[in-house]
């Protein structure tokens, strides 16, 4: 039987009928909303590649069943901002951060969780706020470098 | 009209008018491969470059796109010939076209094409070709807005997408003469820039993908949509080979959303509208499995076979000069090691996954590979379609490290449409499909011996490699297997190119092939090798007593090894080699030479007393010669210093039962932000060919950092990963 649900996401409400209600929230934003920029990579909350904000907390969707964020507030990496203007995405480019690119959906929204709650993070603090994710290209040394950046910008209040 | 021009011995450049207006510069066929395609006549024009009457121009690239920045790479290229602004220039990923062969992988046509990507390849065999276009079009667009202006051709110029009238000041845009240019005569052989008119080349460029790769716009393979298009997932046998015996669907069919289960050559595919439903289906399919023959296959007892098959009689000689059997027994020293090294899993972070839309006469297929014209064959192959029904659309791929170069994913797409009755079908692998049907990196078992003259250098060199082989995998360089059993891949790096001036030298193979699937890992051979020469050559440092710097610099003496001498000269002088360190940071060096790309690397790594290893800073140089953008090729040895550093610390795939034990990022570990060390890549451009630039950055790391080991702790790691429990004191 299916299950009727409404989720917010990216500030807008959706009113969805989903057949399992244990169902990820992952393939629901994938398939269900077609916001594919949150990527699947291990389905087991190892890597971080599905990483989304719900009430601004940085969550795994991968193993997030979606009955579990009815009702909250949950932001994709669509829409961190229209154009791509947050902080952090435009340091990721200043930095030329991304290679391959599949896990920095994730990145980007585990640090932009991070700099909303601290916009001076230490390198200790940035390693646990980003542990949790893997990329194959090995872009960690720049995506270290971008969160600098971001706090940076974001403390001149840009 | 159309103009052909004469560039070089191995294509044409071919001019004409753009379908909607303006002018396009391709390429035809490779001379030697297009003879009769030639006589059949080209249909139309391969698109290249295209320069709209709307000033757009439009380059479509064939080599594909999977982080290690070739599109923009060889935009910029065009961009810096044809005089345009880079960010005015479009990128397009082109489908399967003869015209955009890979030379490195020429005379495969036989098999169905050679479009692919991989070898560290595209800039060097490529960047010629779109200069030249780019090159054709800046001739014949400066001859027609010299005649729109009706001034002399002499004195204009291109500037920033306009044909400049420099005594007057005069110009006009490239679309406003586009279509004249396209009635222009191509040139026999553009003039092409000289590096020291260069704006673009040779200056960090910021990447087009990145700015759609952090708004989530990019699209990879799993991101495609097709109308009506359903999800399946594959049960295959756990016992590599392993078939299906028989399978009852009842379960999965009870799941909502399961459409249908269907049985294709790889397995059992589970068809639904979801990819959980999919998953779900797959959990309750029950499936009987004939295991094969291969079902009581270990890697443990692979290793004892390799190290009694190292004492044998036979093996495939790779290299071989002067009389090793009597230097090793004249030698003032001898120095003998064994190292093992395991099979070695891809994990591209965008799990494996196609689509295809079988539709009885022809099949599409979408999908993140490195190796469209060899999916394009085997997905003929597989449906029996002739290789032009079946088209391949390529996405960016997120990961590729050489897994996608194979077709498996892509055959089961479209097996799994046609069986599901001619429906698009997406096939999605979990991240455990992805690592236990793999094609790894080959496992080896490695005897080296060495004999040291009075002066402490060696006088001999025996290597023995005993291990799979990808080529018994990789049908379509099979012939590259010799009789013998000797294949290139696995000696690569060990007797193809053998930098050390050592006078009697032995290399040689044993092709033993177990059932495990084995496959290209970024760098190959290399791997495997280049951690095995500088480990054993920082062995034989110490055995003399000498500096390992020193003794590889006095190694590399010969001119084939003067660049890898240089590299290894600035990563030690970057690195401040010899200076004092912080207490217990100990520092190891390494350098090797693949894909023509010349790398050397510091390591500096302390080692708890729980055996735990960190590497604190990696101090890398390479010289791939000439560099487009030197931000891409400092990031692609950061990448490749992650990757090799990974297999160092943690890569290892054992099987068992003929079962890979690994399933995922639990236990398939990979490094994470707080071990990577930081890095400073320091380029060398050389005055020599030009070389790869993605894989030369993955085989210094683990001797290096194996080699500090061995400075912090006088314990030699001979087999990898590193375990802890190899150092605990």
């Amino acid at each position: 039987m299916a299950t009727a649900l409404t989720l917010n996401v990216n500030g807008r409400t959706h009113k969805l009928s989903v057949g399992d209600p244990q169902m990820p929230l992952l393939w629901v934003l994938r398939e269900n909303l077609g916001l594919t920029g949150t990527k699947f990579g291990c389905g087991a909350a190892l890597c971080g590649a599905c990483t989304v904000l719900v009430n601004g907390e940085p969550v795994r969707s991968c193993n997030t069943e979606v009955s579990q964020v009815a009702g909250k507030s949950v932001t994709t990496i669509e829409g961190l901002s229209r154009d791509g203007s947050h902080p952090v995405q435009k340091a990721w480019v200043a930095e030329q951060v991304p290679q391959c690119g599949y896990c920095q959906s994730g990145q980007i929204m585990s640090a932009a969780a991070l700099l909303a709650k601290n916009k001076s993070p230490s390198d200790a603090e940035i390693e646990k706020a980003m542990v949790g994710h893997i990329c194959t290209c090995g872009t960690y040394n720049r995506v270290r470098k971008a969160i600098h950046a971001a706090a940076a910008t974001m403390r001149k209040g840009a | 009209m159309r103009a052909t021009v004469n560039q070089g011995r191995r294509s044409f450049l071919k001019a004409g008018a753009a379908t909607g207006g303006g002018l396009v510069i391709g390429f035809h066929l490779p001379v030697a491969a297009s003879a009769a395609e030639a006589a059949a006549g080209p249909a139309k024009l391969n698109a290249y470059v295209k320069v709209g009457t709307d000033n757009r121009v439009t380059f479509v690239c064939g080599q594909v796109e999977m982080g290690q920045g070739v599109h923009n790479g060889l935009a910029m290229l065009l961009a810096e010939e044809l005089e345009v602004d880079l960010r005015n220039l479009r990128i397009e990923q082109g489908g399967i076209d003869p015209a955009f062969g890979n030379p490195r992988y020429i005379g495969f046509k036989a098999v169905g094409g050679f479009q692919a990507t991989g070898g560290s390849s595209s800039i060097r065999n490529f960047g010629n070709k779109v200069r030249h276009a780019g090159a054709a079009a800046r001739f014949m667009l400066i001859s027609a807005g010299a005649e729109r202006m009706q001034v002399l051709r002499s004195e204009c110029i291109a500037e920033n997408g306009h044909v400049v009238h420099k005594p007057s000041g005069r110009k006009v845009t490239y679309g406003a003469v586009a279509n004249d240019a396209a009635r222009q005569v191509a040139p026999d052989e553009p003039a092409l820039k000289q590096p020291s008119e260069f704006k673009i080349v040779g200056k960090a460029t910021p990447r087009q993908d990145i700015p759609l790769k952090v708004t989530g716009r990019a699209v990879y393979g799993l991101d495609v949509k097709r109308p009506g298009m359903l999800v399946a997932t594959v049960a295959r046998c756990p016992v590599f080979g392993g078939k299906v015996t028989s399978f009852n669907a009842e379960k999965s069919l009870r799941v909502p959303g399961v459409k249908k289960v269907v049985q294709i050559s790889s397995g059992v595919a589970v068809v639904a509208d979801s990819f959980w439903a999919a998953k779900k289906g797959r959990d309750a399919l029950e499936v009987t499995w004939d295991e094969g023959p291969l079902a009581k296959v270990s890697s443990a007892d692979m290793y004892s076979q390799w190290a009694a098959l190292a004492k044998g009689p036979t093996a495939a000689e790779r290299l071989k000069t002067g009389d090793v059997a009597a230097a090793l027994a004249g030698g003032a020293k001898r120095v003998e090691a064994v190292y093992e090294l395991p099979f070695l899993a891809h994990a591209c972070m965008e799990p494996m996954n196609a689509t295809a839309h079988f539709k009885g006469d022809s099949c599409e297929i979408w999908a993140s590979t490195q190796a469209q014209s060899w999916n394009q064959h085997a997905v003929a192959q597989a449906t029996g379609l002739p290789p032009k029904a079946v088209t391949v659309h390529t996405t960016y791929l997120g990961g590729g490290f050489g897994r996608r170069l194979e077709s498996d994913y892509v055959v089961e797409a479209a097996e799994t449409s046609r069986a599901a009755g001619n429906v698009p079908v997406k096939v999605v692998w979990t991240r455990e499909d992805d690592i236990q049907h793999d094609f790894y990196r080959p496992a080896s078992h490695n005897v080296l011996q060495a004999a040291l003259g009075p002066d402490g250098m060696p006088t001999a060199w025996r290597h023995r490699i005993v291990g799979t082989s990808i080529l018994q995998y990789f049908k379509t360089f099979g012939h590259f297997l010799r009789k013998d059993g000797h294949d290139p891949t696995s000696t690569q790096g060990a007797g193809d190119y053998f930098p050390y001036d050592i006078p009697n030298v032995l290399v040689d193979y044993v092709n033993n092939n177990q059932g495990v699937p084995s496959g290209f890992w970024r760098s190959v051979g290399n791997t495997q090798n280049g951690f095995i020469l500088e480990s054993f050559v920082d062995e034989l440092a110490h055995a003399a007593g000498k500096d390992p710097y020193q003794y590889r610099r006095q190694l590399f003496g010969k001119p084939h090894a003067a660049r890898l001498r240089a590299v290894l000269d600035l990563a030690a002088e970057k690195a401040g080699w010899g200076k004092p360190l912080p207490a217990g940071v100990h520092r190891g060096i390494a350098a090797h030479f693949a894909y023509g790309g010349y790398c050397a690397q510091v390591a500096e790594v302390s080692v708890a007393r729980d055996g735990k290893v960190k590497v604190h800073r990696v101090v890398a140089a390479i010289d791939s010669g000439w560099v487009v953008n030197p931000d891409t090729v400092a990031a692609q040895v950061e990448g490749a210093i992650y990757y090799g550093l990974n297999a160092a610390l943690y890569g290892e795939v054992t099987i068992r039962n003929g079962r890979v034990e690994q399933s995922n990022f639990n236990d398939y570990k990979m490094a994470r932000m707080d071990e990577m060390p930081k890095v400073e890549v320091h380029i060398l451009q050389g005055k020599g060919e030009q070389g790869g630039a993605g894989e030369p950055g993955t085989n210094p790391i683990s001797p290096a950092v194996c080699n500090a080991i061995f400075a912090a702790t006088g314990k030699r790691i001979r087999k990898l990963p590193i375990k802890p429990e190899m150092l605990r004191t």
